[in-house]
């Protein structure tokens, strides 16, 4: 087993953007990796762009932070001018101006989300190539491979906001069971036209999957526990 | 005739200059004609040159790299940070006592692993940056202002500057704690460990930490997640040096610990061969000894 801390950080991850009635939920898990060791096991993937938007971020670390930090930086400036909080869709195309021009040298994908009086609750998906897409809901990162099929099937039309955040908690959990490179706990934001809500799931506390087992407080509870007894002599 | 094939490379042939009579180029001890305007950042022109060397048989220098297990954490009052002290060059231990807690402002401070001359280059420069950044604006420096420092130089060299840190200090704000990565990116932590002995220390602290914890407790804890990156990474070892920022005071324990002393040291001392002539048994102490006298008043700064 190969454990190269000089690797490049990397958040193997699950990211989700889910629209609902009313605004959107985003939704990631909080592990990144170097190599084969979890550099981070409680990181914070969605990032503040405004008040109103906000960023799953996904790939090399040091890439979608750096495209963040630019992009919050040009917002603020675009709010100042505008006189009016951001748009959301001026958001996404902030981030996918930055991704489609150094897509040699990024390696990041990203899901925008966020609310804004004019077209509501968005989701934008921008992944590696730097397209950018507007869906009702967006998967991402390496764990999203696990939840195509699950979405197809699971995702509807004018949910509420409580159905539309245990969707997103579900999905990044089924996520984590089945990928090594999502773990951690799930981290959910909610924007919508009141404002923005921030929720945490410890992963102990998530719902067990097929053949998952417990969580252990120590291996020494189950080395512990009674075993056959000892030959008499 | 390697040498000459190293000269050859460097210089231009003379004879090349008589027989084009064009108008006169400035030309410098490069193989482009044209005057280039200076380029930032690496030159890789060197690495053809270098790949044929090795290729010929020449081996590469080693460079001095901190093996290194370096932690921070974050306790009740402030911030706490912990460092070995070896500094190896490949198998060999270089520096048996270096310090690897770099000073960056009277209330930061930023413990390096990886390539030592990148740790040190790079601690120096934002320290004076942020050393100017002060008088400009008259308050004192708040870590993240490091943070942003730090991390756009090592993003912008791509992780080639290979410097991995845990900046902790104390600001108005309040406690921070970061670490950055050589490749530039960053994470807040309560505590956290890097270096080859980062598995070692981190199993400690997960075992171990909680929140709110006294600065005995805290310094306790350091002293023992850098013992096990010490004694059970080969990249790690010697003393254990701890740094305790505060809010408005830090405290900096060189050789807080030193649990490697040397424990077999001769009984009879130095001695010569029986050849040796000795010529003079009298000691003349190099410079007088000086008389420091506190003023009082401001201490300077670092």
């Amino acid at each position: 087993m190969d454990l190269n801390l000089d690797a490049p950080h990397s958040m193997g991850t699950t990211i989700i953007g889910v629209t609902y009635n009313g605004g959107v939920v985003l939704g990631a898990d909080s592990r990144t990796s170097t190599g084969m060791y979890v550099a981070n096991r409680a990181s914070d993937k969605i990032t503040q762009l405004t008040d109103n938007v906000y960023v799953c971020r996904s790939g090399s670390a040091a890439d979608s932070q750096v495209v963040s930090d630019y992009v919050r930086y040009f917002l603020h400036q675009h709010t100042i001018q505008l006189g009016q909080p951001a748009t959301v869709k001026v958001s996404a195309n902030l981030i996918r101006m930055l991704a489609y021009n150094n897509k040699n040298m990024l390696q990041t994908g990203l899901i925008v989300g966020g609310w804004d009086k004019y077209e509501g609750g968005k989701i934008y998906g921008i992944p590696l190539g730097g397209t950018v897409v507007e869906q009702p809901f967006a998967i991402g990162g390496s764990g999203s491979s696990y939840l195509y099929g699950f979405f197809d099937q699971a995702w509807k039309e004018d949910m509420t906001k409580e159905e539309a955040e245990q969707l997103v908690v579900k999905a990044v959990s089924l996520a984590i069971a089945r990928d090594g490179a999502s773990g951690g706990v799930v981290r959910t934001v909610i924007i919508n036209s009141e404002g923005v809500t921030r929720n945490f799931y410890p992963g102990d506390k998530l719902q067990l999957w097929h053949e998952e087992l417990e969580p252990q407080n120590s291996l020494l509870d189950i080395l512990n526990a009674a075993g056959p007894e000892p030959m008499a002599m | 005739c390697f040498q000459l094939f190293l000269l050859l490379l460097r210089f231009e042939l003379p004879s090349s200059r008589k027989i084009f009579k064009t108008r006169v180029v400035n030309r410098k001890m490069t193989h482009s004609s044209v005057d280039l305007p200076p380029k930032g950042g690496f030159s890789f022109d060197l690495c053809k040159r270098n790949d044929m060397l090795t290729q010929k048989g020449l081996k590469a220098p080693s460079f001095l790299k901190t093996g290194t297990t370096i932690v921070g954490l974050i306790f009740k009052d402030g911030v706490i940070l912990g460092a070995d002290t070896r500094a190896t060059e490949g198998p060999i231990v270089a520096d048996k006592n270096c310090e690897k807690i770099h000073y960056m402002a009277p209330n930061i401070y930023c413990c390096g692993a990886g390539t030592a001359a990148d740790t040190e280059a790079v601690t120096d420069m934002v320290s004076s940056q942020l050393r100017l950044h002060r008088y400009q604006t008259g308050r004192d420096s708040r870590v993240i202002t490091a943070l942003t420092l730090l991390k756009k130089h090592l993003f912008s060299y791509q992780g080639h500057v290979s410097a991995a840190l845990v900046l902790g200090g104390v600001d108005i704000t309040g406690p921070h704690l970061h670490t950055i990565y050589p490749h530039g990116s960053t994470d807040t932590l309560p505590f956290a460990t890097m270096g080859s002995g980062s598995l070692a220390a981190m199993s400690v602290f997960e075992a171990k930490y909680k929140e709110g914890l006294t600065r005995d407790e805290g310094i306790k804890l350091v002293a023992e997640a850098i013992c096990s990156g010490i004694f059970n990474d080969l990249g790690s070892g010697s003393n254990v040096d701890i740094c305790v920022i505060t809010k408005g005071h830090k405290e900096y324990l060189r050789n807080y610990m030193e649990p490697n002393p040397r424990t077999y040291v001769s009984s009879k001392g130095y001695s010569f061969t029986k050849k040796t002539e000795v010529l003079l048994t009298k000691i003349t102490p190099l410079s007088e000894r000086v008389e420091i006298v506190e003023v009082a008043g401001e201490a300077m700064e670092e």
